[in-house]
């Protein structure tokens, strides 16, 4: 090769080896170097596998590309991916997570027979009365009185929440939880909201002043984030 | 030009074919040219609730398949000469009324006429979309119970995509013991759930029954509530303020109704 300049970077850190790919080089180029890179270093067979976090730097991978460079990688069965980190993502990605992450506000009335169904957190500005539907892959906030059925997490979310200033619902569904109103007449409840409890395996309600202790990130920008 | 209301309400039994009667005659009392429009083909009843059975020769298939003239099938009223009814067809062909025969009916009926009160099938649908495809306004009736009033809500939720202005409601049939002692949904819950103008309320009173047995709408006999307080949607129709009836002597009710009443202005 005519330049010395290194292609590929190994590291090792506590939690196993990062690779480092130089992004200006093709991907042709750098699955040579790393083919040749794992060639020469044989550990012997008793040691553990070792997990690899790829650094990909500002090189956009596709799937076929990664599938590539996992199967290089694991091929001798001594090390295996953790994560590809790029600092780009493709742009269909990038609509989708914003599109995930967003809070829809909504102002109208779901009426029986309605269904509102959105991607991302639910803000809705007016009821769901009885036989209405509002459905999100996110959280569900409404502003007025929930008397239908509200399914939060649609994808399958346990994490998420229905908040309702007023709290009547025939049905609440989060993730692939469902809970029902009692058979006998009940009063609703306000400022409410309706979370998977993990030791109890089901949907309970409680006062919205709880939220900030049991669904720590909650708010702001950061769960957005992770969401991603 | 004049201006189309259909009633409604999805569920069948609550009162809309009475509700149209009885308001229509009570526009004419007050001396405005009204039509009644019978729109549920195949089970026709406006007309033998008005007492006017055995005038019919042409319905309004009839003049939709241009059997005869728009005219030719409407029928006087025994007691106003201002007012008319075009029934349906007793027939159970419904196909050939579409939407658009019945907006060429109801816009020929408005030049004529100050109001055309349109009487909506139950269900939701081609029937329903025939009747309200003319509307300017339209009336959803519910009774007190909640098949009633959820099937109200669908309507409402139905009429909110249409081109029409927000829907009134009348809480027909109320049996106010039965409210008292919360055996009945109250006005209060029912105006809640609904979110729509309340334009009237009206009592269960045996004189509707007698009134349509003996096709005379009630409303004509000015001595009971349910009389009364149909007079009173048509007032409000019609533009004027009037305070909902008293639903017994103490005000408790009446009071809290009142006050919602006093929201929509």
């Amino acid at each position: 090769m005519l330049d010395s300049k290194q292609r590929i970077t190994i590291k090792g850190t506590r939690d196993g080896l990062t690779l480092l790919i130089d992004d200006s080089c093709s991907f042709e180029e750098a699955v040579n170097e790393l083919r040749e890179k794992i060639a020469e270093s044989r550990p012997n067979k008793e040691e553990p596998i070792v997990s690899v976090t790829v650094q990909l730097g500002n090189r956009y991978l596709n799937n076929v590309q990664k599938e590539h460079l996992r199967y290089l990688i694991s091929e001798e069965n001594r090390f295996t991916i953790h994560s590809f980190e790029s600092n780009v993502v493709h742009k269909d990605e990038a609509l989708a997570w914003r599109e995930e992450s967003e809070i829809k506000s909504v102002n109208k009335i779901v009426r029986s027979g309605q269904i509102l169904n959105v991607t991302g957190d639910l803000l809705l500005i007016g009821d769901v009365n009885p036989g209405g539907k509002v459905i999100s892959t996110g959280n569900i906030y409404i502003l007025g009185n929930l008397r239908g059925i509200a399914h939060a997490g649609r994808e399958g979310d346990r994490n998420a929440i229905i908040a309702a200033s007023y709290m009547k619902p025939s049905q609440l569904r989060i993730a692939d939880y469902i809970s029902r109103a009692p058979d006998y007449e009940a009063d609703g409840v306000y400022m409410e909201c309706g979370l998977v409890d993990e030791k109890q395996d089901k949907i309970i309600i409680d006062r919205i002043q709880v939220l900030p202790h049991l669904r720590k990130d909650l708010s702001g920008f950061e769960r957005r984030m992770h969401n991603g | 030009m004049g201006e189309a209301i259909v009633i409604t309400s999805g569920k069948g039994g609550v009162g809309k074919t009475t509700t149209t009667a009885n308001i229509g005659t009570a526009l004419a009392l007050m001396e405005k040219k009204v039509c009644l429009i019978d729109t549920d083909i195949g089970l026709r009843n406006l007309d033998v609730v008005m007492g006017l059975e055995n005038r019919i020769i042409y319905d309004i298939v009839d003049v939709i398949e241009e059997r005869c003239k728009l005219k030719q099938a409407l029928i006087k009223d025994k007691r106003f000469e201002s007012l008319f009814v075009l029934p349906a067809a007793q027939t159970s062909d419904k196909s050939s009324v579409t939407s658009t025969g019945m907006q060429k009916i109801i816009n020929e009926l408005k030049q004529d006429y100050d109001y055309i009160v349109i009487d909506c099938p139950a269900g939701i649908e081609q029937g329903f979309q025939n009747a309200i495809v003319g509307a300017d306004k339209a009336i959803v009736v519910t009774t007190p119970e909640k098949s009633s009033v959820r099937d109200g809500d669908r309507i409402i939720g139905l009429l909110e995509k249409e081109d029409i202005d927000p829907p009134s409601l009348v809480i027909n049939r109320i049996r106010n013991h039965m409210m008292k002692n919360g055996d009945m949904l109250d006005v209060d819950d029912i105006v809640q759930i609904l979110s729509i103008d309340l334009i009237g309320i009206v009592t269960d009173d045996d004189e509707v029954i007698k009134a349509s047995n003996q096709g005379e709408p009630v409303v004509i006999h000015p001595s009971s509530k349910a009389s009364i307080a149909y007079r009173n949607i048509a007032r409000r129709i019609l533009g004027e303020t009037v305070p909902l009836q008293s639903l017994e002597e103490k005000k408790s009710i009446f009071q809290k109704v009142k006050s919602f009443f006093g929201q929509r202005a």
